[in-house]
């Protein structure tokens, strides 16, 4: 399997990086200062594919505290606010979109 | 019940010991994820979206009270309170902490449950007809030689790194409950006409993006000789299956490239060099496995007890019992199948206490034992029917009385897009919506028998190609479409479903499927006739027609 840092990087918007925490698997991502957050919010946004191949590149080197990072979409709303760029995101970020018998 | 001896359980603690030092070492950066992978996948674990996935084997399906009190105990300790049961006879746990697995595994190690065999390119859990030795007019119960084929697979060298995932399932009923036609080795038990006990061998079935219907490539093999015959399709599949592209690597490609005929051939010219070794099962060791199943010592019982004639003046335990009771091989008992598809749930999630709840059931109506069906419902396979209506009782307590089993309702659905990361759509909120749209019980009724199952990918895991309705998950443009099918079956006249026509949004799914049911009783000629018997007489056209003049 290509390495993520190999495959040809095409971003069409703001993007950022997001992994699962290796010890828990708990959704992060990339901050701007080289960390991992839980909140959405304080993800770094990248506009180009060199930006984002440099995120991803600094994210990958962290196999300790971090699994499976790549690259997803967001869209920014007014004030600056980050929002998940695709459903796949929006369910990673905001949890289950199903009822389920025991409150999560 | 199988009684694990002392090298079960010493394996199943040196492979805890194991993981939990692989997992140590993951956590401390001495083994990269690359390196990590591979051995947390043989341990069951997977990453999905929100955390990683834990699936837990339950070999042929049967499962003790003490063992689902045990994943109970697992679903609250270390995940969210609940467990999701699936089409392979295994139950996932979709929030579990990887610090947290080793101790996990250990816990369930204690009472003979572990992960082996439900990830990676192995032999994975031998699955089985959920009502093996209960079911009437059963050759002989099938586990037997499911747990001959369970141990002669664990960690065996040779088949723990195929070219791809390997699945095998056993029925010894007419009816196939266990689905074996869409298996890369389906095992139908039959007698010779000596009367000895032997397989016709099915290969090359299976789903996902390639789906094939398996064919019968020997049709009488010798008990004792189905480990060696099984081997030596494996050893064919080994030297001849696909490594270079994931797509082209399941064993029903390659059966498909070379020809039934021409595998077959393979596979004997394999098999004559082996048959006679090591392998030939001796009649000794079959009857010490078969001495380490024990069966319950049922009573003696009339076929109506009078509290069965008294309970059925209650129309709501008619209901329950007409979809949910099936005859035993025994006169006087019943086995009882355990919805997991309550109106507006998941399909085959149930909860810590409902699973605590259960196996205090099975203790007290079913001498202790438990079934997991590949329809992602659970079942007690030995209830006194005098016991029936406190049963009753009791199961809608804990909300497991849904009297929608084999109907409409009683859906089968992967996890999708909600937790799974293969997936490309959603799928447990279609099969809730259309929960709620068939709520009405005389609707399902009148409606039959039908299955609908629904996929959030074309890996298929919720087997929509074999659906009397299928449903597959696709992405158009960031957008959940889906694709519908009708007419496939998963049993003994197993075939794939036809599309009926493009895929439709979301938010149409619900409304497609009550027009293809509206047409159905429309055009069934009788109240007797199936939905998908139906479909085969009339073909895909008057539902393609209902579905798509408006749309």
């Amino acid at each position: 399997m290509t390495s993520p840092l190999q495959q040809k990087i095409k971003i069409t918007g703001p993007s950022m990086v997001t992994a699962n925490r290796t010890w828990d698997g708990v959704v992060i991502y990339r901050t701007a200062s080289n960390g991992w957050t839980t909140d959405l919010a304080e993800a770094a946004i990248v506009r180009n594919a060199d930006d984002a191949r440099a995120l991803l590149a600094e994210s990958v080197a962290d196999d300790v505290g971090a699994i499976g990072a790549y690259i997803a979409p967001v869209e920014i709303k007014d004030g600056g606010k980050i929002r998940p760029g695709n459903l796949r995101e929006h369910i990673r970020s905001k949890g289950l979109t199903i009822d389920l018998s025991v409150p999560a | 019940m199988y009684a694990y001896d002392e090298l079960d359980r010493t394996l199943l603690n040196e492979r805890v010991s194991e993981f939990r030092d692989q997992v140590k070492r993951r956590l401390s950066g001495e083994l990269t994820e690359d390196e990590f992978k591979m051995l947390r996948l043989q341990n069951g674990v997977y990453l999905q979206l929100h955390a990683y996935m834990f699936r837990v084997a339950i070999p042929y399906g049967t499962l003790s009270s003490r063992q689902l009190r045990r994943l109970a105990h697992v679903a609250r300790r270390y995940d969210r309170g609940y467990g999701h049961f699936t089409t392979r006879q295994n139950i996932q746990y979709n929030w579990i902490k990887l610090a947290e697995l080793p101790d996990a595994l250990a816990d369930l190690a204690e009472v003979g449950i572990h992960a082996m065999q439900t990830s990676g390119n192995n032999m994975r859990n031998v699955t089985s007809d959920q009502w093996a030795g209960v079911a009437p007019g059963e050759i002989e119960d099938p586990r037997i030689w499911s747990e001959i084929l369970r141990q002669h697979t664990t960690l065996h060298p040779e088949f723990s790194f195929l070219p791809r995932k390997f699945k095998i399932a056993i029925t010894a009923s007419e009816h196939d409950r266990a689905a074996i036609k869409i298996h890369d080795i389906g095992l139908k038990l039959i007698k010779s006409a000596e009367g000895e006990s032997g397989f016709e061998v099915l290969v090359g079935g299976g789903l996902g993006r390639t789906p094939f219907i398996a064919k019968t490539i020997k049709p009488f093999v010798h008990g004792r000789d189905i480990l060696s015959y099984v081997e030596a399709i494996l050893r064919v599949y080994n030297q001849y299956g696909r490594r270079d592209n994931i797509y082209k690597a399941r064993i029903k490609i390659l059966v498909h490239e070379l020809g039934i005929e021409k595998f077959a051939r393979e596979v004997e010219e394999e098999w004559q060099q082996m048959r006679d070794s090591a392998l030939t099962l001796d009649a000794a060791v079959v009857e010490e496995i078969r001495s380490r199943f024990s069966y319950p010592a049922y009573e003696k019982l009339p076929h109506m007890p009078d509290e069965l004639k008294k309970a059925a003046h209650d129309p709501l335990f008619e209901r329950w019992r007409r979809n949910s009771v099936f005859p035993h091989k025994v006169q006087g008992y019943a086995i009882v199948t355990v919805s997991l598809k309550p109106v507006g749930g998941p399909p085959g999630d149930a909860t810590a206490d409902q699973m605590d709840a259960l196996a205090d059931l099975a203790d007290r109506y079913s001498f202790g034992e438990i079934r997991v069906g590949h329809e992602q419902n659970l079942a007690l396979p030995h209830v006194a029917k005098r016991n029936l209506p406190v049963l009753w009782k009791a199961l809608d307590k804990i909300g497991l009385a849904t009297p929608n089993v084999n109907l409409v309702s009683d859906i089968i659905a992967c996890p999708g897009l909600d937790y799974c990361s293969l997936a490309n759509a959603r799928s447990i909120p279609i099969a809730q919506e259309l929960t709620r749209r068939f709520a009405n019980h005389d609707t399902a009724n009148l409606i039959g028998r039908l299955h609908i199952n629904i996929s959030g990918c074309i890996n298929a895991c919720g087997h929509h190609h074999v659906g009397h309705i299928g449903i597959l998950g696709v992405e158009k443009n960031g957008e959940e479409f889906y694709q519908i099918t009708i007419g496939g079956r998963a049993d003994e006249n197993a075939q794939m479903g036809t599309l009926i026509g493009p895929a439709v949004p979301y938010a149409e799914v619900a409304d497609v499927i009550e027009d293809i049911v509206e047409a159905y009783l429309a055009l069934r000629d009788s109240q007797d006739e199936l939905f998908v018997d139906t479909v085969k007489r009339l073909g895909v056209e008057p539902f393609k027609e209902r579905v798509y003049a408006t749309r």
